[in-house]
């Protein structure tokens, strides 16, 4: 039961959207991390699948960059409240990267440099609902927001779309990445408003 | 869980900022650094949650204070600022964040870093090292825009002047006090080499401001041999009330 704040009224939003609950939109692109921002020259950057023991797949750049792509339109919504409708992106499927992979794991750890995790279920990365990527608003993605490249996994909380990918470490079982680790839920679903650990 | 606070005291702190005193049914404890979701409630059942950092220290007593700056198209903070009055009483959820937190235990050097309103996380640190009767040398650099725009003014002086548990070094970006000896500017990597401590004595740093300010004294402690690991950020956006 609900206490009315006397007085407020709020400020709608004055479209139909839907957003998820709690949510509010915003138009700018808040930066949202835990430290310094890592920056990555391109001619150093790789990226690797590996099942724990050995590596499985590895890029660098070129051949990353030489992986067909995917033009994503995607609606993101940070765990701290903000929603942002729309926003365009060009990245790599998880699905093209994953495609010569033979795997029994069920969830995934993606790393990333400066040494950020985050995890969730592998089901959750294929199936066109997740990219590594490279672009955004059709100009190379900006190190503050990600760059050289970031998960893009738009069906979950933003924390989860981990920026300066570095890598996807396939396991059997599910393991906290960082903030899963530091209170935040496990899996993340704006539309069940899964934010802390314990809803 | 949300929990009842009940407004038990108003402080302003600048012309656009009010610090909340709530006291709250059942608080759970937090750890300074941390932040507190608010949920306001219309009467239609619309309902608005932003998020704020605790600016005061752990206490047994089931108070937590918060410092809300007002933006300029704010759904929550110009009500927090202007229309809650003593008595009031708002929902809570918290206290959440286990990342930008300081906990008494931590005995290395600390280096807070705030711009403008990223004060308020850094103040609940201190508090919470003075009230824990901690050894853990402190320094704060505090950026604003100008003197009127100084969170817990007396507060903050009064730790500069006591005992050196906490050194404070103010930097101006816009206009500074009369004769003060630094041109208004934004705080450069010579400030940042004078005013923090060295990375050789392994402090850890917490940085708190607006995206740009963080991004920027960040990047100056990790040039300056600081471990990514140990320089822990909290930043707001345009958008974001708090981070």
């Amino acid at each position: 039961m609900a206490i009315t704040s006397r007085g407020f009224s709020g400020r709608r939003s004055a479209t139909d959207v839907k957003l998820p609950p709690g949510q509010y939109l915003t138009t700018d692109f808040p930066v949202l991390s835990a430290g310094p921002t890592p920056h990555v020259p391109l001619d150093r950057w790789e990226f690797t699948i590996d099942d724990g023991a050995n590596v499985l797949r590895r890029w660098n750049w070129k051949s990353f960059r030489d992986l067909p792509t995917d033009t994503i339109t995607a609606d993101l919504h940070c765990v701290t409240r903000w929603s942002k409708l729309g926003t365009s992106w060009e990245g790599v499927s998880l699905d093209t990267m994953l495609a010569d992979v033979k795997t029994d794991a069920s969830y995934a750890l993606v790393r990333s440099y400066g040494g950020y995790t985050t995890n969730l279920p592998l089901k959750d990365l294929i199936n066109k609902q997740a990219w590594i990527a490279f672009r955004f608003d059709g100009r190379d993605l900006e190190p503050e927001h990600g760059g050289p490249a970031r998960l893009l996994v738009p069906h979950l909380y933003l924390w989860k779309s981990a920026k300066w990918a570095q890598g996807v470490t396939l396991m059997q079982h599910d393991k906290p990445g960082f903030w899963e680790s530091l209170g935040y839920h496990i899996y993340g679903d704006p539309w069940r408003e899964q934010r802390y650990s314990g809803e | 869980m949300w929990r009842v606070g009940t407004v038990v005291a108003l402080n302003d702190e600048t012309e656009t900022a009010r610090t909340l005193k709530l006291e709250i049914l059942e608080w759970p404890g937090h750890v300074a650094g941390q932040h507190v979701d608010v949920r306001l409630t219309a009467s239609d059942g619309y309902s608005a949650v932003r998020s704020y950092s605790i600016a005061s220290a752990p206490n047994s007593k089931g108070r937590v204070e918060i410092t809300v700056e007002r933006l300029p198209n704010g759904e929550v903070s110009p009500y927090l600022t202007q229309n809650v009055a003593i008595g009031d009483r708002l929902e809570l959820r918290g206290p959440i964040g286990g990342w930008f937190v300081w906990r008494a235990e931590q005995n290395e050097p600390i280096q807070l870093i705030a711009g403008g309103s990223g004060i308020v996380p850094l103040r609940a640190m201190i508090r919470s090292r003075i009230s824990a009767g901690g050894t853990a040398p402190f320094r704060l650099l505090y950026s604003v825009r100008e003197p009127g725009a100084v969170f817990y003014r007396d507060e903050v002086q009064a730790l500069s002047n006591k005992d050196n548990a906490v050194t404070v070094t103010y930097a101006y970006t816009r206009a500074t006090p009369k004769d003060w000896p630094r041109p208004p500017g934004r705080i450069d990597a010579a400030l940042i080499t004078s005013a923090t401590w060295s990375s050789n004595l392994g402090p850890t740093s917490y940085v708190c401001g607006p995206t740009s300010f963080v991004e920027r004294v960040a990047g100056f402690l990790a040039s300056l041999g600081n471990s990514p690991g140990k320089i822990r950020t909290e930043r707001f956006g345009p958008t974001g009330d708090r981070k």
